[in-house]
Formats: C-alpha cells, structure tokens, sequence
C-alpha cells in the first residue's frame, strides 16, 4: 500500500490522474470473463436498439388467433396473450430497462458518489447536515410522491426516470460516506494535505478512486433492483404503459402464466438475466483493474 | 461518543419536522379524501365526517392541529377503522414486522457475511464465482417470483412448512427467507469488495507476520474493516425490512406494518400515513445514528469531532 501511496502523492500533476483510468484498461482487457461481459452487453444493446427494426412484427400487433402460442419458426420466443410476438416485445422492453439500467447508474455514479465522498471528507457539521438531507429525502412516501405525480402530470417515462434517478442515489451516498469516513485519516491523504494539493483535488482523485470497489459492486446491485422497481411503478401506472413493455412488466405478467405459458416468462426473464450477469462479471473486472492494491502488478 | 449522542438525538428533532411537514402537504396534494370512495354515504355524513375529524377546517389550521396533538404524543385517528387509533394500530402490528425484518435481516448478516468472507478467500475460484453467481441471482429474482417458488418447494411438495399461516415461530420461515434473498446477497457481494481491499493491507500482513493464526487474522482483523460498507448498508436496509415488506405480507397473508400502510394510502386514511411516515423515519435516523456509532467502534480511525 505505502508504496503505490508514495508515488501518487509525489506527482500531482495529471499524467498520474488519467493513468488510473489507463491502467484499468488494460487490467480489464486482460480479464477474460469482464471482456465477455463486455461483449453481451454490447450485443444486447445493438439487438435491443435495431433488432426490432428487422422484424416482420412490431411490439404492439395483436393477433388474437395466434395467442400464447409455443415458440416456433415463426414466432421464435413465441407468442403471448393478444398473439403479439414475445421476441420483439422482449427486445423493446429491453430499450427501456436498459435505458433504467443506465439513469440509475448515472445518478448513483455521480450524484451518490460525488455527495457521499464531500460529506465524509468534511465531516462535523456539513456531514451532519448532508447526510439528514439523505434522510429526509429517503423517508418520504413514494407511493404519494407517486401518486400526486400522476395527479398533476401526463404519464410519461420521464416521470418514472426523475423517481428512479430521485431515489437510487442516496444509500450509494450513504456507503460512500462510510468508506470516506476511513480513507479521510489514513496516511496518505494526510500527506496528500501537508504538500498542499487543493482539497476539491483531494476529494477527486485521492478518495474516491479508494472507494471505487464497493461503489462499483454496489452499482452493479443498483442496476437490477432499479429495474424491478420499474415493475412496481409500471404497474402502478407511472412509467412503462402498455402496448408497450419493459423486462420487468414482462416478467411480472409472466409470472401469472408460468404453468401454462411458460415461454411467457422464460424469455424476457432469461435476457435479463444475462444482462445482470454480464454486468455483474464486468463490474468485478472493473474492480479488480481499479484496485488500488492491485496496481503493483 | 455521548456528545455524539446527544447531539444526533437533538438533530432529529428538526429533521423529523421537515419530514412531517413535507409528507403532511405531499398526501393532501393527492387527489381523493377518506370518505370519497364510500359513495353510499349522502353529503351530509360526509360533511359530518368530516367535522369530526377536524377535516372541514382550512389546510394549515389542521396542520396546525396535527402537530399540537403530535407533541402530546397522539397519532390521530383512523378515518378508516372508526374508533381506532394510529398509536393503538402501530402497537398492534409493530410486533409482526419486527418479528420478521428481524429474522430476515439476522439470515441475511449470518449468510451473506459468510459468502462475502469465503468468496474474498478464495478470490477468482469457481467457489467464489458460484456464489457470486447465486448471489446475482437473489438479487435478480423479484421476491414474488421466489416466496411463491418457496412456497411451492417447501410447503405443496416437500411439507415440511406451511404456506401461508402467522402465529407460531415456524410460520417465520419461509417469509423471512424469501425477504432475506436479495439481502443476502447484497451483503455478500458488500463483503466480498470490502474484504478484498482490506485483505492486502499492512495492518494484515502484520498480523500474519506476528504469527496469529489465519481465522484471527481474517474474524478479528481483517473483518473489522472489510464489513464498514455492509455496516453502512445496514441502516437503510433494516428500516426498510421493518417496514416495507408490501409484497411479502401479502403472499404470506402476514398482518404487519407494510400492509396497514397500502390500505391506508389507497383510501387515504392520512393520520395512518402521516404516523407510518413519522415512524419509519425515526426508525431510519435512529438506525443510522446506530450505523455511526458501529462504524467508529470498527473503525478506530475515524472520528466525529
């Protein structure tokens, strides 16, 4: 640790800052299950954002004299209750929970991060403060929040954005803070200060590159939980409406079809399980290259 | 540590009234009153209704009201279960919930810290990506999927539970299970991190170096610090597992804290609302104030000056 410690205190100059980033590159490329992550999720997006392009059917055509039909030829994930083609309602959904996916991150990243890492560095009062605004704004009651949301505003996915981002940023604030609270008095950060590197600069690229691991794990947490939670607020009519569907309706519908139409579940269920996955290998390769440790090697 | 005390229990105080005052005009923002859905009742009950329960009076002397009877303590009334109060109704269901998130979250600290502490051991292996692989799946699996695939396993097949009864302590089982899940792995993959970046800490290498066997030196030394983010995660997870456990109440037909809360906020019962809002919030500040004062028990290097 102290060795690693003692360079990046010497040279404060910004070669040393984007080298971290640099690093981390070319750890991950080396990890093979991250790389693979990677792919999937490339893949995933690319079909999610053109494959329904090249279909025959749109996500909202019903046929009613082809409902919850086996997978076939024609219909390869299937059908479901209207006769809609599962696959490209599957990947449809799969804009919109992705889109989920990346708003929580986003927020949690630099909203949750940013806020966290000030609160524990300045501690006293102003963490006292910041993180009884966390409270505060964690106590209230969503589903009212939700429900006089509906009231004054038309539905849109935007709404569903502005709660999900609203919300998923304050235990990330929390776990950061905590993390902070420690790093803030270790050698390091201490001498970072006697050689009078400015205190915005401190916070930057001193602490929160120490806190990356469970940041990093806990946003890979955030990201299938905010896509639940868009279930919940799909259902309760803020957010994704139908024709339209997300993986988290679709799976909260096939849930009620499991032992008759299970293909109903499976698939929209399987493809956001390998989205989790993948993020989840590449969030463990993210941490392991970002690995402030592990940098000696 | 008692000035930390003290100071945090006073900082409440303010905190708890923004919240009060924020959730007080939030719910009568929402459109519909108590008595809207009973449309069998003619106007002059509901005008009448309403006076009793000091409804017909202008927003701010009822907001004025409400805090006056809060500092005396009292909750309010239900509009919803007449002759009930939001004190009598907390009292009733508070033991149910936290019954539950208890058992829930003590199945979650045993397992997911055991995970988290086994994977960061053996960092890379097929050990560590199995259970990381389980752990994902907890997380992904929403918990009406798995209390109902619980439900299926453990009670229609193998008999060993029942499926949806409340009153003894095997009843506890499959519910707090099913809450417990995504926490598990949650703290799991918490520790997991947290240990790895402790792991190869000097303080670690000195104690292996001073020859202390390996159990004290990951239990005693090493956990110390690797469980500061399951530490924090805690706070906000408990007072959600005491409070807000909707879905599964409602599989296991359990009578607790999360159900009252739905009926109420569906016919706007608002003293139930505003008293479930005020609870749960000094639960959370409570909780986190407990969070802090662990964090510098683990933690010698921090301080709250």
């Amino acid at each position: 640790m102290s060795q690693q410690v003692n360079t990046r205190v010497e040279d404060t100059s910004p070669v040393v800052g984007s080298s971290l980033w640099q690093d981390a590159w070319q750890r991950l490329k080396k990890n093979k299950l991250a790389m693979l992550g990677v792919v999937i999720l490339l893949i995933i997006i690319l079909v999610s954002t053109f494959g329904p392009l090249l279909s025959s059917y749109s996500y909202d055509q019903i046929n009613l004299d082809r409902n919850s039909e086996p997978p076939s030829w024609e219909h390869w994930f299937g059908t479901d209750q209207l006769g809609r083609d599962i696959l490209v309602r599957t990947l449809v959904g799969g804009r919109i929970s992705l889109m989920v996916g990346i708003i929580a991150t986003a927020v949690s990243f630099v909203i949750g991060v940013t806020y966290g890492a000030i609160s524990g560095y300045f501690g006293g009062y102003i963490d006292e403060l910041m993180m009884r605004i966390v409270d505060i704004i964690y106590s209230l009651p969503y589903l009212f929040l939700v429900i006089v949301l509906l009231a004054f505003f038309t539905k849109s996915i935007f709404m569903l954005f502005f709660i999900l981002g609203g919300v998923s940023w304050l235990t990330m604030a929390r776990i950061v803070r905590g993390q902070v609270l420690s790093i803030k008095n270790q050698e390091f950060i201490e001498a970072a200060r006697a050689v009078g590197v400015e205190t915005p600069m401190i916070i930057f690229r001193h602490v929160i590159p120490n806190t990356l691991g469970p940041v990093i794990v806990y946003t890979t947490l955030t990201i299938p939980s905010a896509m639940l939670s868009e279930a919940f607020l799909s259902f309760l009519g803020l957010g994704v409406q139908p024709p339209l569907a997300s993986w988290g309706t679709m799976v909260n519908d096939g849930v009620e079809a499991i032992a008759v139409y299970p293909w109903q579940l499976i698939f929209p269920g399987l493809l956001m399980a390998v989205t989790l996955f993948s993020l989840n290998f590449l969030g463990d390769g993210l941490r392991d290259a970002l690995d402030p440790q592990m940098r000696k090697d | 540590m008692l000035k930390l005390i003290i100071r945090r229990l006073l900082g409440m105080i303010p905190v708890l009234f923004i919240i009060i005052t924020l959730t007080f005009f939030l719910i009568r923002l929402a459109p519909g009153n108590p008595f809207a859905n009973d449309k069998a009742f003619p106007e002059e009950v509901i005008q009448a209704l309403n006076k009793q329960y000091g409804l017909d009076k202008p927003l701010h002397i009822q907001y004025f009201n409400y805090i006056t009877e809060l500092a005396k303590g009292n909750l309010g009334p239900s509009t919803r279960y007449a002759g009930k109060t939001v004190n009598e109704m907390i009292a009733e269901h508070l033991p149910t919930s936290l019954a539950l998130g208890l058992i829930a979250y003590g199945f979650a600290l045993i397992l997911g810290v055991s995970i988290g502490i086994i994977s960061s051991l053996r960092q890379n292996s097929s050990l560590d990506y199995l259970s990381m692989a389980i752990a994902m799946f907890g997380i992904s699996i929403p918990s009406f999927v798995l209390g109902p695939l619980l439900v299926i396993v453990f009670s229609l097949t193998l008999f060993w539970l029942p499926p949806a009864r409340w009153g003894e302590p095997k009843h506890l089982i499959l519910p707090a299970l099913t809450l417990s899940a995504i926490y598990i792995a949650y703290i799991a993959r918490l520790t997991r991190s947290g240990m790895l970046e402790v792991l190869r800490a000097d303080y670690i290498r000195t104690a292996r170096a001073k020859g202390l066997t390996e159990s004290v030196v990951v239990l005693r030394h090493a956990l110390r610090g690797g469980i500061i983010p399951v530490v924090s995660f805690t706070g906000p997870a408990l007072t959600f597992l005491l409070a807000g456990t909707i879905v599964v109440e409602k599989i296991f037909v359990i009578p607790g804290l999360g159900r009252i809360f739905i009926e109420a906020a569906n016919s706007r019962d608002y003293f139930v609302v505003m008293g479930l809002t005020l609870f749960v919030s000094i639960l959370l500040v409570i909780m986190n104030l407990l969070v802090d004062i662990v964090i510098g028990l683990l933690d010698p290097r921090i301080s709250y000056k």
